[in-house]
């Protein structure tokens, strides 16, 4: 028998949607004098280690949390001072774009440079002052689920099995933990909210989710070369018209900057390597003239659920709720998902406080919430941007830039028509067969480098003895399918080089190895194998990237 | 009998670190911090000790900024009973530490004291030695097993030639190494009990004592990186480029 513990609310994941829950539920919990018990556990070895963003953050959901967040000490230090824009023709030229040309969802006057994992330790900060209790290091490893098909909790990763399945010396079996509410905010394909998608059927009604990949890294730059609060996008080179995505470089506080690329994994052909085209990016003069001189600090990559609302699954089931990025509320025409992700939060728990208040059993599901997203400016935000992403997979970068450009300025997201976008991404790979091989330059080691030395400034690392948390299928489909046909894209698209074909020495066959102890937490591997035959699940608490301000 | 256990608050092993942009020191700006590893082990090895009622308490003392309370906690939440820490922004050298643990040993009438070897941050191995030269205690370092009766130690130490068991008398001081024990996990429950469990926090200045540094840490660097390598096909080539291109031959 596990042991158990009980909670009012239990919330899966310390992000900028789970910790904004937190603590609303608390603020409503002392406004009303009613007391409640509130969980929080995060899979990375503390609150922020996970958290991978850009990022340029829109303060209108914190407002609604702490208005006070300016005094409380917010991590909040880089007030956004100017945009630009540029077209990138080639390795050499770019474009800038004149600002009337630029869709209006693309401006950030009045927001702020920040690094996401900085605002989730502070957020998590305030969440256990207002009492709640924040517990990382314990990742969320099952779904708990009652006598009438109701969520009653989560089940805890166990500690301390060796790669056998054996238990070691410090052995510690996860915990059941009860809540009359579980909340989900696991961040772009949870690993538990794809099994919640699965078993409520909650995207029954709208389309397929589609994702992007970002890469990010953070350097230190010249304090000659810095200026504070600059934002710069840039949209082609080195993606081709068939790969749609774009690049950014903040220039945040004490002489860093954030430099890297979000590529949406609609793309087609197998020989793509999100890492190689952000190294290759980086010698484009507008990033390299910023770069040049300074040292690079820290590498990582994360998934982004960018489907908007089309692709929003139905958010509650019985017993809980999905939200931020675990759902897909990211606003995919700003690419920003923080301050969309924190109202779902914010939305969540004054739903379920309602609730709770009024003893509501758990059978009876949150519609409330659904009510009152509707009503709401996240429902409004994610309506008017709805057609930006089908429009750019629709009729490509350039023909979808201008009618994004008409929607957004002309519009406002408001032409009565809704464009949709069906197929999932990991049906959108060619057959290597009908691609050509993309030849990319060899690092120079002072503003490219080799994939290893980049996980390694990404600081994860896991317990070496344990279950591989990559789990296949088959074992040999990734051999007969993923190689045979799409040339291994696995070992392209994982940011971190965990998938190697190599040679087994026995018989001179190709094997797949799986380096899991390097793996990111990115998910993309889940995502984007065109076999669907890789699961990603959680590995032993603890494990993962560390990342510092990411 | 009575156990201190003492713990430090280090940059996580597992994270890079770099120096600053003056290279005054190291950036820890937002550093992941953890329980120096070693002190862990002291941790475990306490709590087994009271677990097998040899010890009636243990009490873990840390040195260091207000976030110390962190790996104090963490201390309890492995099954210590009450936690001191001795607050200070300051950097302590091993002898500064020492001198205030033996204040505090004095105060709790403590009669084994657990530490790391060292701290893997940065790797002094002094702080044991001069806290039993302090107390004139005897000392045992690089403990990988302890067993405790009749107010004697017996450690088995792990020396350059292989494993040396010696016998202390009770009071002493013990410094654990890597093989002493593995360290358990803290359970969900005993996190939140942790919570509750007394900490007490005493500034430094309490302790009237001379801290000042005897050294000055002059500069921070990087280690340097070394060159990628070249796979060459045959011994012919790897000749020709010590010949030509490295010009060593
Ligand atoms: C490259 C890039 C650039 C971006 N730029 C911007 C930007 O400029 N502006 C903006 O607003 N947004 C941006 N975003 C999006 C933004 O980061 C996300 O929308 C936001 O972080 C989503 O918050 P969340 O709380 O839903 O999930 P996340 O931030 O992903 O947090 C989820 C947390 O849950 C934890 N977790 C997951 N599964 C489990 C489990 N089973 N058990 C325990 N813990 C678990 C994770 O470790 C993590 O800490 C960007 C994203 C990327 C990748
Ligand atoms: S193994 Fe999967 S989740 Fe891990 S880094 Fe690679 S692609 Fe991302």
């Amino acid at each position: 028998m596990r042991e158990s513990m009980e909670f009012d609310v239990v919330i899966v994941g310390a992000g900028p949607a789970g910790l904004s829950t937190a603590c609303r539920l608390m603020q409503q919990s002392q406004k009303e004098e009613r007391e409640l018990t509130v969980c929080v556990i995060e899979k990375g070895s503390e609150v922020g280690a996970h958290i991978f963003s850009g990022a340029v953050f829109e303060t209108r959901a914190l407002d609604e949390i702490f208005p006070d967040w300016k005094e409380r000490g917010a991590p909040l230090n880089t007030p956004v001072t100017s945009d630009e824009i540029y077209l990138l023709k080639n390795a050499e030229k770019a474009q800038k774009l004149p600002n009337s040309l630029v869709p209006k969802t693309m401006h950030n006057e009045g927001n702020y440079i920040i690094s996401v994992g900085n605002l989730c330790r502070w957020l998590a900060e305030q969440a256990e002052e207002l009492g709640v209790e924040v517990f990382p290091g314990f990742p969320a490893a099952e779904i708990l689920y009652g006598d009438d098909g109701e969520v009653k909790g989560v089940i805890t990763g166990d500690m301390g099995i060796d790669a056998k399945g054996e238990q070691k010396a410090d052995y510690m079996p996860g915990m059941e933990l009860h809540g009359k509410y579980t909340i989900f905010s696991e961040g772009c394909r949870g690993h538990l909210g794809k099994q919640l998608i699965n078993k409520y059927q909650l995207d029954s009604e709208s389309d397929t989710q589609h994702y992007g990949i970002g890469l990010k890294e953070l350097w230190e730059i010249e304090p000659s070369k810095h200026k504070p609060g600059l934002v710069v996008h840039g949209a082609g080179w080195p993606l081709t018209k068939e790969t749609s995505g774009g690049s950014f470089l903040y220039h945040a506080e004490n002489n860093q900057v954030m430099v890297g690329i979000v590529i949406d994994l609609s793309y087609s052909n197998p020989f793509i390597s999100p890492f190689d085209e952000l190294q290759r990016m980086k010698h484009h003069p507008i990033f390299k003239d910023t770069l040049e001189g300074g040292t690079r600090i820290s590498y990582g990559a994360r998934a982004i659920a960018k489907g908007g609302l089309n692709s929003l699954p139905k958010m509650h089931f019985p017993g809980g709720l999905l939200i931020g990025c675990d759902a897909g509320t990211l606003n995919f025409a700003k690419i920003k998902g923080t301050h969309t992700a924190m109202k779902s939060g914010i939305l969540a728990a004054e739903s379920i406080f309602t609730a709770i208040s009024s003893e509501i059993t758990v059978s009876n599901e949150l519609s409330s919430f659904t009510e009152a997203f509707k009503t709401s400016w996240l429902h409004e935000e994610l309506h008017q941007t709805r057609n930006f992403g089908p429009a750019m997979h629709k009729f490509g970068t350039y023909m979808g830039g201008a009618f994004n450009y008409l929607d957004q300025n002309w519009f406002k997201g408001k032409l009565p028509f809704t464009l949709h976008d069906t197929k999932p991404d990991h049906e959108q790979l060619k057959p290597a067969a009908e691609c050509t091989d993309i030849a990319y330059p060899k690092p120079d080691n002072k503003i490219s480098f080799d994939k290893l030395s980049s996980v390694f400034i990404s600081n994860t690392n896991h317990e070496e003895d344990q279950p591989c948390h990559l789990k296949l299928k088959s074992e040999v489909i990734p051999v007969e399918k993923n190689l045979a046909l799409f040339a291994g894209p696995e070992a392209r698209f994982c940011p971190a080089g965990v998938y190697e074909f190599v040679e087994n020495p026995e018989n001179q066959q190709q094997q797949l190895q799986i380096n899991a102890q390097n793996c990111l937490h990115c998910k993309t591997c889940d995502i984007k194998d065109p076999t669907q035959n890789i699961t990603w699940q959680v590995p032993e608490g603890l494990g993962g990237p560390s990342y510092p301000n990411m | 009998m009575k156990i201190l256990i003492m713990v430090k608050r280090v940059t996580d092993p597992n994270v890079t670190i770099r120096p600053n942009m003056d290279s005054s020191n190291v950036d820890l700006t937002n550093v992941k911090m953890a329980m120096n590893p070693f002190c862990e082990i002291a941790t475990e090895e306490a709590i087994r000790l009271k677990e097998a009622g040899i010890a009636s308490e243990v009490i873990v003392l840390s040195i260091g900024d207000k976030q110390s309370q962190d790996q104090i906690r963490t201390s309890l939440a492995m099954g210590a009973d009450r936690g001191i820490l001795i607050e200070t922004d300051a950097t302590l050298e091993p002898l500064n530490i020492a001198k205030l643990a033996a204040k505090v040993i004095e105060e709790e009438e403590i009669d084994l004291v657990l530490l790391g070897k060292q701290s893997s941050d940065k790797d002094n191995n002094q702080t044991g030695q001069m806290l039993a030269a302090i107390k004139d205690w005897g000392q045992a370092t690089f403990a990988s097993k302890l067993y405790i009766s009749n107010e004697k130690a017996t450690v088995t130490r792990e020396v350059d030639t292989g494993l040396q068991t010696i016998e202390l008398t009770l009071p002493a001081i013990v410094t654990c190494d890597l093989r002493l024990n593995t360290p358990r996990f803290a359970s969900l429950p005993n996190i939140m009990k942790a919570k509750r469990k007394p900490l007490v926090i005493k500034p430094i200045e309490e302790f009237g004592l001379d801290l000042t540094p005897r050294f000055k840490m002059l500069n921070v660097e990087s280690p340097q990186v070394r060159e990628a390598g070249d796979i060459l096909g045959s011994v012919d080539e790897l000749l020709e480029k010590l010949k030509t291109t490295e010009g060593v031959l």
